[in-house]
């Protein structure tokens, strides 16, 4: 018994301190829920964690960087474009991704490109464009990359995708931390968050957990009832207009006495 | 303070709802309109998914034509059977106008024929009554002006299959008042609105239905027709939010009482015109936005959420 744990831990020790891997990253989140109450108005989540080094820091050579991501569950998406016809601003072009991330933050203690190498970024899907082109190429149109960049130009504006450069901040090479604010309009759904280590533009280890959005309370019983209970949903706002016509009228009848 | 909407999938500012609410309110109280054809664009405008924003406009309708019907009824100015016919009408174009609605939405032109439709009715509505208005104010200042018939033999006297409306006084085909009501239904359905500025002028002008029976009865179908219309929207597209809707109707409340009382200050012909400016307003910023270039040519949809 002990043989046959040991014969299983053993390799995966001699692969925690093998010198490829010298320096690995743990991190936290200050909740691992967001609850979507009626008087919710955006969150801020707080990362934080440590770096272990097995080895000394070496002395010269380039730094360690951070970087933290945030993915909100994928739909597919379509983007379109105006045109002039008639003389009146049209829909006319449209391209349509398979899915795009509903909410997206990358944030680095350097630029992301300093902290990054192309290859790297390719393999990770790490900055905002690759997040978009991992979860599904535009298909179709030759001219699809305006569509997409103006696809992160629009959830930019409006707090969806976000790059952070240089908000992680990053002590002695060991603690660091960073908080990415959540905004109000939120989709429900589990958020990937990634922690990746890099030194040279290189990820020398990585991190992932998770955070859960939901929606509770009221928010989440008529949700659900709108959706399982549609007729008695449709219903309920009916009695709700119903009374409040009616009580409107009556009040201020007796108001006038 | 902000609240999130469930189904809207937004956080939006409580009172800021209260406040629209309450200005639609104080205009419908003053000037007897529903106030759909101001809440819906006013939601669009503060950023509620058109979807939602046309479904809820709708449900506010609602509440709103059930406290002005029951004023008319206790005065007796409702044509029952007239307003059955219209609801007949109504029930087809509802049904027609939803589905209308979801082919467009999967298009991508809802916006732009829901925005087309809001110049082209208001647009012309507005200009009617501001002319009328105009006139009968001219009219006033000369004393000895000519009056109108009592009783104009119009084409809709001429079609098939007559029927007797009592209360309105008249004796004419049903079509007529079914194509009014059918017209109707399709604009709940995709516009938001319960329809009443355009269905008054058109029973005043295509019925000839005396100017009294005219709002009570059209409060009436619009009831039926703005309900049905949104048990449409929560079954097929699940987009009324009723919390969006529990803070509107709590503001109109309030507001059309307010309404009510400024009405009374000022006199009808003046009301008019201030009406039919404010809807020429409300055709002209819409119809701005679709003749000026956006500042952003492109917009997200997002398809089939789950």
């Amino acid at each position: 018994m002990m043989r046959g744990l040991a014969l299983i831990l053993l390799p995966l020790i001699a692969a925690l301190t093998s010198p490829a891997r010298s320096e690995e990253v743990v991190a936290a989140l200050n909740q691992n829920r967001v609850a979507l109450t009626a008087n919710f108005a955006g969150s801020e989540i707080l990362v934080f964690g440590a770096v272990r080094h097995e080895a000394p820091l070496p002395e010269d050579g380039p730094s360690l960087e951070v970087i933290v991501t945030i993915q909100g569950p994928s739909t597919p998406v379509e983007i379109w474009r105006k045109a002039r016809t008639l003389g009146i601003w049209v829909n006319s072009d449209s391209v349509r991704l398979r899915a795009a991330p509903s909410f997206y933050a990358v944030a680095s203690t350097a630029p992301l490109e300093q902290a990054l190498s192309n290859t790297e970024d390719l393999r990770h899907r790490i900055s905002i464009p690759l997040a978009i082109r991992a979860a599904g190429e535009a298909v179709g149109r030759p001219d699809a990359t305006a569509f997409t960049e103006a696809l992160v130009r629009i959830r930019d504006e409006n707090d969806l995708y976000q790059q952070l450069d240089g908000s992680v901040t990053f002590e002695r090479d060991t603690l660091f931390n960073t908080r990415i604010s959540l905004p109000s309009n939120l989709t429900e759904g589990t958020y990937a968050t990634r922690i990746f280590l890099t030194r040279g533009g290189e990820v020398i280890d990585r991190y992932e957990t998770s955070i859960e959005v939901s929606k509770v309370g009221l928010e989440r019983w008529l949700y659900t009832l709108a959706h399982e209970q549609p007729i008695l949903y449709g219903l309920l706002a009916l009695v709700i207009a119903l009374v409040a016509g009616w009580g409107a009228s009556a009040a201020f009848r007796y108001m006038r006495g | 303070m902000s609240i999130y909407l469930p189904i809207a999938e937004i956080s939006v500012n409580a009172f800021l709802l209260l406040g629209i609410g309450g200005l639609v309110g104080v205009l419908s109280g003053m000037f007897g309109v529903g106030g759909g054809f101001l809440i819906t664009p006013l939601l669009f405008f503060i950023g509620i998914p058109p979807a939602v924003a046309v479904a809820t406009g709708v449900n506010q309708v609602v509440a709103s034509s059930i406290s002005g019907v029951l004023a008319h009824l206790r005065r007796r100015t409702v044509d029952l059977r007239m307003g059955l016919v219209l609801l007949a009408g109504g029930f087809a174009g509802s049904l027609l106008g939803i589905w209308l609605f979801n082919l467009l939405s999967a298009m991508g032109q809802i916006d732009l024929f829901v925005q087309l439709s809001y110049v082209l009715f208001l647009g012309l509505i507005g200009l009617l009554m501001f002319l009328e208005g105009v006139r009968s104010l001219t009219r006033a200042r000369r004393p000895g002006a000519r009056r109108r018939r009592l009783h104009r033999h119009l084409w809709v006297h001429k079609w098939p299959i007559k029927m007797k409306f009592r209360v309105s006084g008249l004796y004419i085909s049903v079509i007529p008042p079914l194509m009014v009501g059918a017209l109707v239904g399709v604009m709940a359905a995709i516009m938001g609105v319960g329809g009443g500025f355009i269905m008054v002028p058109a029973m005043i002008y295509v019925l000839g239905m005396p100017t009294k029976v005219v709002v009570g009865t059209s409060l009436f179908q619009i009831i039926f027709v703005s309900g049905f219309t949104t048990m449409m929207h929560a079954t097929t597209n699940y987009s009324v939010d009723v919390i969006l809707a529990g803070l509107l109707i709590l503001g109109g409340v309030i507001g059309a009482q307010l309404g009510t009382r400024l009405g009374l200050r000022l006199n009808a012909e003046q009301l008019r015109i201030l009406l039919a400016v404010l809807v020429l307003a409300v055709a002209g910023k819409i119809a701005l936005d679709l003749l000026l270039q956006p500042s952003e040519l492109y917009s997200v949809t997002v398809l089939e959420r789950r």
